[in-house]
């Protein structure tokens, strides 16, 4: 597995210090931990990362009601004291009432997997910490049986957070960190391209030039990010929208078409819609 | 082997620790850098930096130590220091005053030089005066007087500020104490500030508690009662407003927020300031020349985990922030960037209300320095403003 190399997929574009922040990781077994604006790709890297390392997917969608030890076991003690009123003989062997978490899959994974904790940041503000020594030593004990649970190979951890909480510090230190900023115009344009191979040239510089114009409207509540271009995108090639189309030059829509894509709420649909006027490409 | 860079960066108050550090090492260790100094950037931050706001600073601190460039090096807002203000001041001198108005105060020379001819015509002057644009006295250019209009004017004896620009106030005024007793109007405020509250369980174990009952109810094969401790708001602030001076305008709204804000905490202090923190704060404004508190009792007194809200316009002069003696009420011996610094070292979430609307911000330089040292963390005091910033301080 070792000196297998993640350098960006045929789906995915992963810009040069993203590479090597996840080589890093990789290597030195710490885990990644992504940042940036939603819609950039937190997510889909980690299935980029497993795609590139051909390793089995782990993933862990973290809820506010989240706690630690979910990840690691849970112990059904309810359904034991229903069996044992029913005299079931199960209940003798309390193993069968442990639920295994998807940290305890992860560990005894037969091949290095890549484990997913998506937003961390959405659950209780301790939740961080009380994996600390888990992630560190990739062990943990399981009270119940008194078994000991170790990693047989360590697994790659990619953690994801949407900033809605500070993570504690302590966790923190423990891994490497990315911000993955907006991507330029360039690198954008790349990305297009692998998920649209072959779309026409000219359509997907308008698109961007009018894209790029979207978030820059000042005051916007919710900008448009990567994954809401690529759905705009997807449907203006479904619904055949040429590119003259995206030019201001059709003076009666002053919104970009299928705007729904691009723009999520409707205080920010007004919002465009008065500044249109200001914004159009009056130049061209 | 980068023991310097890494001072550097513990220097500029980028949270580095040795575990980092030896990250770092070992990454090299493990040739992962491959040789390029771009690579060694890369990996250098993936290592080294684990939040977005340290990203700039870290920037900044490579730039120094590995490309040899030198910065300027002062205590607190180092660059905010060295170039901003004087350059603002100029750039507003040449759009208001004429030639010769110019060269006038480019004759006085910088703030110091200010301050020292101030002393000096206070001592030649002898009776009142008015216009002209030398003398101290009203409606003038020269720097000294009221009603004048001089960026780097000094006033003396207004009472009502006029272009929200005054480099000193020496005039003791009397301040209003802001009420507290409002309450038409204020729900919306409490609304938002309500995002703030935290609940913790402390004190004796008074509620049952249903799942670790019928957890250990379960395991012991007995009825087993489990009690937890209330919930209640836990959440502790404190509130320093900015009072008198540009303030006045405002007072009424800051009144509303204020009595909203009283009700609303388990813990609140409030402190005042005027225009900007320095080394004394008080708590009732009308004894305030007779009663203060040194700032550092108060960092001391109340432990980390308070939340500070900082209540102010944040308009005033470049040189009330960055120079010391810049304090338009006496002479403080250090600039108030570094107070403002030992604020937040000490209580890492603080934000920044600024009653004035957001538009208006960028119209007045001293604005965007606040906004510089509070980490962007400055919120309008609209509802969504303060949403925003009661979700920053929850953090």
């Amino acid at each position: 597995m070792d000196r297998k190399r993640f350098q960006g997929t045929d789906t995915f574009i992963a810009t040069e210090d993203l590479r090597i922040a996840v080589n890093a990781a990789v290597a030195l077994e710490r885990p990644l931990l992504i940042k940036g604006e939603p819609g950039t790709g937190k997510t889909v890297l980690a299935h980029e990362i497993a795609r590139a390392l051909e390793a089995p997917l782990i993933a862990w969608h973290i809820k506010s009601t989240t706690k630690a030890q979910h990840g690691l076991y849970e112990y059904d003690a309810v359904a034991r004291l229903r069996d044992s009123q029913l005299g079931d003989a199960r209940i003798h062997d309390i193993r069968n009432y442990i639920l295994k978490g998807k940290l305890w899959h992860a560990f005894e994974s037969a091949a290095r997997p890549v484990l997913l904790i998506d937003e961390i940041d959405k659950a209780d503000i301790e939740f961080p910490n009380d994996l600390l020594l888990e992630l560190d030593k990739m062990e943990f004990h399981v009270y119940e049986t008194g078994e000991m649970v170790r990693a047989r190979l360590r697994p790659v951890i990619v953690i994801t957070s949407n900033n809605e909480k500070e993570l504690p510090d302590a966790f923190l230190r423990r891994c490497f960190f990315h911000y993955i900023s907006f991507p330029d115009r360039e690198t954008m344009a790349r990305i297009v391209d692998v998920h649209f191979p072959g779309i026409q040239k000219r359509l997907v510089r308008e698109a961007l030039t009018l894209f790029y114009e979207v978030r820059e409207v000042p005051g916007l509540k919710k900008r448009p990010s990567t994954s809401e271009l690529l759905d705009w995108l997807k449907l203006l090639l479904v619904e055949g929208i040429p590119p003259e189309a995206l030019r201001a030059s059709d003076r009666r829509s002053l919104i970009p078409p299928l705007h729904g894509a691009l723009l999520k709420n409707e205080q920010d649909v007004q919002l465009f819609e008065r500044l249109a006027f200001i914004n159009r490409r009056e130049e061209r | 082997m980068f023991a310097n860079f890494f001072f550097e960066l513990r220097a500029h108050k980028v949270p580095v620790s040795l575990r980092e550090y030896l990250t770092l090492i070992e990454a090299m260790d493990q040739d992962l850098a491959g040789g390029s100094v771009e690579d060694f950037y890369y990996l250098a931050r993936a290592a080294l930096v684990k939040d977005e706001r340290n990203l700039d600073k870290f920037d900044r601190v490579f730039g120094q130590v590995f490309k040899g460039l030198s910065g300027a090096h002062a205590e607190g807002g180092d660059a905010l220091a060295a170039s901003i203000p004087e350059e603002w001041l100029r750039k507003i001198a040449e759009r208001v005053l004429t030639e010769d108005e110019k060269a006038l105060v480019k004759s006085l020379g910088g703030f110091e030089r200010l301050m020292e001819t101030l002393r000096k015509r206070l001592a030649e002057q002898q009776g009142r005066h008015q216009g002209g644009g030398k003398w101290i006295g009203t409606a003038g250019t020269s720097p000294y007087g009221a009603y004048g209009y001089n960026p780097e004017g000094v006033r003396i004896g207004q009472d009502e500020n006029r272009h929200h620009r005054a480099i000193k106030v020496w005039d003791k005024r009397g301040f209003k104490n802001l009420d507290d007793q409002v309450e038409i109007g204020v729900r919306n405020i409490k609304l938002a500030l309500r995002r703030l509250r935290r609940f913790a369980r402390e004190g004796a174990a008074a509620e049952l508690d249903l799942p670790d009952t019928i957890r250990a109810t379960a395991r012991r094969g007995w009825l087993d009662v489990r009690l937890v401790p209330e919930r209640h708001n836990a959440v502790k602030v404190l509130l320093f407003l900015d009072i008198g001076g540009s303030m006045d305008p405002h007072v009424r709204v800051m009144a509303e927020l204020f009595s909203a804000a009283r009700s609303e905490f388990k813990h609140l202090e409030y402190f005042y300031f005027h225009n900007f923190l320095y080394e004394r704060v008080w708590r009732d404004n009308h004894r305030r020349h007779a009663e203060t508190i040194p700032t550092t009792e108060v960092l001391r007194t109340f432990p980390a985990d308070y939340r500070v809200l900082v209540v102010g316009d944040a308009a005033m002069s470049p040189y009330e922030i960055t120079h010391p003696g810049g304090s338009v009420e006496h002479w403080n011996q250090e600039p108030g960037v570094v107070w403002m610094q030992r604020l937040l070292d000490v209580y890492p979430r603080a934000v920044w209300l600024n009653p004035v609307p957001p538009a208006w911000w960028e119209t007045t330089a001293s604005v965007g320095m606040v906004r510089r040292i509070m980490g962007g963390r400055m919120y309008p005091t609209t509802l969504e403003g303060l949403d925003r910033a009661m979700r920053e301080l929850a953090r």
